[in-house]
């Protein structure tokens, strides 16, 4: 049985697919979201250092995981589509960037609120913070230059190369405290050593990583979904759409 | 990790402001990322008519 990778590929199947999926990741990130944070207050106990202001690394390192993360996503989808002219894919790159840049001004803002009880600063120009905060331009870059171009297309093929350009930030963000060894300290946890971190803290994050994840892909998915409608709204299927919706 | 009472738990060790500083505004903006893609949906379907597959009930008026 031949497997035809590109049945999702054709926005109106991807827009079906896409709406059965996102209750399921809801679903997944509220039940994540309420045993990290359960975790997080509850079961992980007192830092002997920094006492409770730790707490806030549930939310933190979540957010800056995603925000890295999801720009190399929104590379790789806006690359296919600039080497594939797939219209999907470049919109799939564009329903990415706001919840990306969203992580990373949360990653940014709980950071310096972090800072300041342990460093006793909001900012330092420490190479880590000054490569989120370009990261943080490169999302909002990649935004406004689409919204810039009034044709999609020609949007798609300027953001990619935004996007593509961008992408080297992304290692010198997560290699930045190893090269730079500024302020910001280096990885507790990473793959090839174990994670320097009490048991339950370490759940009470991962259970938050989790839930970011689950509710990035239901917030993505849906706007891209919207996406889709608002690209496709001369199509037969979103026509169809619209009249079934109408009947209703 | 058990907080003796509600206003130690809001006091935070102290570190009240900068936890719960952080929380808030992270709910915030995820709350209002929610809506605003709501709201973009709801200003596509103003334009072209109703669509299927929209929660029938919240947005039936």
């Amino acid at each position: 049985m031949a497997i035809n990778w590109f049945k999702y590929s054709s926005p109106a199947s991807f827009y079906f697919l896409a709406g059965k999926m996102i209750p399921i990741f809801v679903f997944a990130a509220v039940i994540l979201l309420i045993a990290g944070l359960y975790v997080g207050f509850f079961v992980a106990p007192t830092d002997f250092q920094q006492g409770e202001a730790y707490r806030i690394i549930f939310i933190h390192v979540p957010a800056a995981w995603m925000s890295m993360f999801l720009y190399v996503v929104m590379a790789f989808w806006a690359g296919i589509g600039l080497a594939f002219n797939t219209r999907l894919s470049s919109m799939f790159a564009t329903a990415i960037a706001p919840t990306g840049a969203m992580f990373t001004f949360i990653a940014l803002w709980t950071g310096a609120l972090w800072g300041k009880p342990m460093w006793g600063t909001w900012w330092v120009w420490d190479a880590r913070l000054t490569s989120e905060l370009i990261l943080l331009f490169l999302y909002i870059g990649f935004m406004s230059l689409q919204a810039a171009i009034d044709d999609p297309r020609r949007a798609d093929k300027a953001g990619a190369i935004i996007a593509l350009v961008g992408v080297v930030n992304i290692p010198i963000i997560y290699f930045s405290v190893q090269w730079w060894n500024t302020l910001h300290q280096g990885a507790s946890v990473s793959i090839n050593q174990a994670p320097s971190m009490a048991t339950t803290m370490l759940m009470g994050m991962l259970i938050m990583v989790l839930a970011s994840w689950m509710y990035s892909i239901a917030v993505i998915l849906k706007r891209a979904r919207v996406i889709i409608l608002e690209r496709e709204s001369h199509t037969a299927w979103v026509a169809e759409l619209r009249k079934k919706g109408a009947e209703q | 990790m058990s907080w003796s009472s509600v206003s130690e738990f809001f006091s935070m060790g102290g570190y009240g402001l900068y936890v719960w500083g952080s929380y808030i505004v992270t709910f915030i903006c995820i709350a209002g990322e929610i809506l605003l893609i709501s709201n973009r949906r709801r200003t596509l379907e103003k334009q072209y008519g109703l669509i299927h597959g929209v929660n029938r009930k919240r947005d039936s008026k």
